[in-house]
């Protein structure tokens, strides 16, 4: 468990961070987003100490960060940056083995790690392991980037815009991945954008930050249902908070008996999965299948009823 | 940054421990005559002290105004106190140290002046680095420190000093060489730019003239300078010895011809390259633009790509200039006249106030012309990127 | 590429032959001898010569590397910010002192021999090192730095591991102008006794000797190519094995 206690940062008599509190429950995500000024990278830095707090502190599992070495606390804090800062003169396995070995891990072991990692990225580690940052595509690297911060199992991992540098389809893949890793961890992640949709895709948790507070803290389905300030309501768009909405619903919640034409849907998609099937192929109902087999369909009468009636 | 926050400026804790150093090092130096050694004097004793305090206060008190980090005009006063009062004791020493030591004694700078000299001097440019003068004002600066010179040269304090002496007893031939260097020096870039320049336009438009004729210029520029002034001494004898005529115009194995042909290969390098990179400097869409408007490629030449790269091909002329300028000293040594005549003959009779008369000058010629193209290579520089 | 496979051994072979068996090259020189002159230069060894030579080079270089890149490191870091814009401005200006006048002006404090060219060279050679030192380590990938950082690397290991490494192409050009310079600037040394290439020029120039001008030169001007490719293939293969896509000039 990651406590923030009123920390707050001052730049010149202006505070950057104003007195900030809050939890972070250990095996989620929290996704911290805000626009660019709003003190959300400082906050994140805040935590590893690559900002001193002006005043306040943070407690890892209870124990306070600044009773810590800075560089020793960093070591046991992963750390992930947006254009992946690799260090181009070394290759890969020497990259992600970076922290184990300032660690003094016994060099089979680091050898161990780098090939799980590797594998756990979906990258052959025979084929990845002696190449350079220069020889990867801009998704590779990002993954060596993650897989870096990862290596020495840290207590926390933290997070600054790690998809920013990528194009949006590749990004969708990388936060899928990420997602998928962090269920098999069980890793503590705070993550740092200023992209509501990749917060509301990926946390658990989402705090909002404007003008260097906090202004809500929540589940994504709370931050879209209830926006705390006009602020948050206008980073969520009232446009397509309906739909927003809707992609939080997984079929599964909302299926109901009967059959319907055309190609079937999983049952972990979502009702925004379901609305655009319909409405791309003309259907007032879609089947829903789990594991190959026919469960059931959802119609788009349940489908508008589901997005009016929190809206 | 640290210093500011301290309010005490790091360089100018730097340059007053190592000026107070300098003081406690001989200040000047007093021989009998040209031949036997000489013994050093202390700051302090160059002169009585009622002669000695005020320029010692003034030496302590420019180190201390160099200490203040967020005052950088007063630093700069200081450093102009602390020339002024180094000044200030060689004069009394020149005219002290003389008094009743003989007709032939000479007295000289030693370390501790030239240590203290070097100091202000960095403290100075320190100062005007954080005040970050506009080029108009360098310019200003640089005639003022010009004209503070010359007037104290022109008064005579200084010409007691023994460097002065050789001066004083060799004007006509000290004339002669500076003419000459100037000489060397600018008629070789003259004649480099003359050359350079179409060549570097038609390298440019030409990729494979380009490569053709960059190497070769690049390996003239790895033979020394000593081989290079030696072969062209056989290579002009034959000429001006097989050439109808060609001694009339001066063409000849030794004397300025074969100084001021090597002077000229070297210069070729640094002008064609730079006119290369200079036209290639203008962005693609700006020629582009050009074309589209139905510019001739003469045009484009003089209306675009000219004015875009003159930054850069100055700076290629700023590299010639002061390259000639320390490679015409070697000239000396082939009897091709300048400065380093007399650096040699200082060199071959072990005369340090001859090799100071030959090298002083040289090196602050070629400081004044790098100083001097670099406000004419900013001053040609678009508004914008001069602020950034 | 190609032309660069044969012409690298023949310059290597040619210089070897000029310095271990200059007598092989007789008949060339002879043409530019005054008659009855020597045509090969015999007072002393070629091959001591340019050892010497080349040792003096090597010894100013390295203290020169060694003192540069210490000074870099300093004015890089928090603490020696404020000597940032001065050391520019010294080696902007510093690299405008004649070599000559360097040279000259060192043999007052010095003496003749090889004193004072040892102490030209290493203040001439300090310059453009130091120069590329602060270019390499200031400009570093920002993000690789933050990672650096981030991951837990003290002040020291972020120095060693990464920046150092990373600037280390860039000081490597500095150091091969510094050593193209040294070596031409080394020949004019012989005019102060220091013992180098340059005195076979100078016996030249005092006896109209051509054969021996061109002998001196020669030599100095192939060694100056052959050590600038060789550095240029150093930095090649280091900014190639730092994953760099392509070496800096």
């Amino acid at each position: 468990m990651i406590e923030i206690d009123r920390i707050t940062k001052i730049y010149n008599g202006v505070p950057a961070v104003d007195a900030v509190t809050m939890t972070v429950e250990s095996g989620t995500i929290t996704v911290i987003v805000g626009t660019s000024g709003s003190g959300k990278t400082t906050l994140l830095r805040m935590i590893n100490r690559l900002e001193e707090p002006t005043s306040g502190e943070v407690r890892i599992n209870g124990e306070s960060t600044l009773e810590i070495k800075p560089h020793l606390l960093r070591r046991r804090i992963g750390y992930a940056i947006q254009g992946h800062g690799l260090f181009p003169h070394h290759n890969v396995a020497r990259n992600i083995g970076a922290v184990p070995t300032l660690l003094n891990w016994p060099k089979d072991k680091i050898r161990a790690r780098v090939d799980e990692l590797l594998t756990l990225f979906s990258m052959e580690p025979a084929e990845f392991r002696d190449r350079f940052p220069a020889e990867l595509s801009g998704g590779q690297q990002q993954r060596v980037g993650v897989a870096r911060a990862l290596a020495s199992r840290p207590d926390l991992l933290l997070m600054d815009e790690p998809f920013g540098a990528l194009d949006p389809i590749i990004r969708a893949r990388a936060q899928d991945d990420l997602r998928r890793i962090q269920r098999a961890l069980g890793s503590t992640i705070v993550l740092v954008s200023h992209d509501m949709e990749e917060a509301i895709r990926l946390g658990d948790r989402v705090a909002v930050m404007d003008g260097g507070q906090l202004v809500q803290h929540g589940t994504p389905a709370d931050i879209i249902a209830n926006p705390a300030t006009p602020f948050v309501a206008d980073m969520v768009g009232d446009m397509e908070r309906p739909l927003r909405l809707l992609s939080l619903v997984p079929l599964a919640e909302v299926v109901e008996d009967g059959g319907a034409p055309g190609a079937a849907l999983p049952a972990d998609g979502s009702l925004r999965d379901a609305l655009s099937a319909c409405l791309w192929t003309g259907r007032t109902a879609v089947p829903v299948e789990r594991e190959g087999a026919l469960i059931g369909r959802v119609t788009l009468e349940t489908i508008r009823a589901r997005a009016g009636l929190r809206a | 940054m640290a210093g500011a926050r301290h309010g005490v400026s790091h360089p100018g804790v730097l340059f007053a421990v190592l000026g107070l150093a300098a003081l406690l090092v001989p200040f000047m130096t007093l021989a009998a005559n040209r031949i036997v050694a000489a013994e050093g004097v202390m700051a302090w004793s160059v002169a009585p002290a009622a002669l000695t305090i005020p320029g010692l206060v003034a030496l302590v008190l420019g180190l201390g105004l160099g200490l203040p980090a967020a005052r950088p005009r007063l630093r700069l006063l200081g450093a102009v106190l602390g020339l002024g009062g180094l000044l200030w004791l060689l004069v009394q020493g020149a005219s002290g140290l003389l008094d009743g030591a003989g007709d032939y004694a000479r007295v000289s700078p030693a370390l501790g002046v030239w240590c203290l000299l070097t100091i202000f001097m960095l403290s100075m440019t320190d100062a005007l680095v954080q005040l970050a003068p506009g080029p108009l004002a360098r310019g200003t600066l640089l005639a003022a420190v010009l004209a503070a010179l010359a007037v104290i040269l022109w008064s005579g304090a200084l010409a007691p000093l023994s460097v002065l002496q050789e001066y004083a007893s060799r004007k006509a031939a000290f004339a002669d060489a500076a003419l000459r260097h100037l000489a060397l020096a600018f008629g070789s870039l003259a004649t480099a730019a003359l050359i350079g320049f179409p060549v570097g336009i038609l390298c440019h438009r030409n990729r494979r003239l380009r490569g053709a004729i960059l190497p070769v210029l690049s390996f003239l520029q790895t033979i020394p300078s000593l081989a290079m002034f030696g072969l062209m001494i056989p290579i002009l004898g034959w000429i001006g010895d097989s050439v109808p005529g060609a001694q009339a115009f001066g063409i000849a194995g030794i004397g300025f011809a074969p100084a001021f042909l090597a002077l000229v290969l070297y210069s070729l390098l640094p002008v064609v390259a730079n006119t290369v990179a200079g036209l290639a400097a203008a962005p693609p869409a700006s020629i582009e633009a050009a074309r589209g408007m139905g510019m001739t490629s003469g045009q484009r030449l003089l209306r675009v790509e000219l004015p875009m790269g003159l930054p850069i091909l100055l700076t290629g002329l700023r590299i010639v200039l002061v390259q000639n300028i320390g490679l015409a000293v070697i000239a000396g040594l082939i009897g091709g006249g300048g400065f380093g005549t007399f650096v040699f003959q200082g060199l071959n009779q072990t005369a340090t106030d001859l090799i100071l008369l030959g090298a002083l000058p040289s090196v602050a010629l070629a400081l004044i012309s790098a100083i001097v193209m670099d406000i004419l290579v900013e001053l040609t520089r678009p508004q914008a990127a001069r602020a950034a | 590429m190609k032309a660069g496979a044969i012409l690298r051994p023949a310059v290597i072979l040619l210089l070897l032959a000029l310095v271990l068996k200059p007598e092989w090259f007789t008949p060339v020189f002879a043409p530019l001898a005054p008659e009855g002159a020597p045509v090969i230069y015999a007072r002393s060894s070629l091959l001591s010569l340019s050892l010497s030579h080349l040792g003096l080079v090597a010894a100013a270089t390295t203290a020169a590397t060694f003192v540069s890149v210490t000074l870099a490191i300093l004015v890089t870091r928090e603490a020696g910010a404020a000597f940032r814009p001065l050391s520019r401005t010294i080696t902007n200006m510093g690299q405008t002192f004649p070599p000559v006048a360097v040279l000259a002006l060192a043999v007052p404090a010095l003496g003749f021999g090889n004193g004072p060219t040892l102490v030209a060279l290493f203040l001439y050679g300090l310059l453009p090192i130091f120069e590329n030192s602060v270019t390499g380590l200031s400009n570093l990938p920002p993000a690789t730095m933050e990672a650096a950082r981030g991951i837990g690397l003290n002040r020291w290991q972020r120095l060693i591991q990464v920046e150092l490494p990373l600037a280390l192409p860039v000081i490597l050009t500095g150091i091969r102008l510094s050593v193209v310079i040294s070596l031409g600037t080394a020949t004019i040394g012989s005019t102060v006794a220091a013992r180098t290439l340059g005195e076979v020029i100078i016996a030249g120039l005092l006896t109209s000797n051509t054969a021996y001008v061109l002998q001196g030169g020669l030599i100095v001007g192939l060694f100056a190519v052959a050590v600038y490719d060789a550095l240029i293939q150093l930095e090649a293969r280091i900014a190639r094995r730092s994953g760099a896509r392509k070496a800096p000039r």
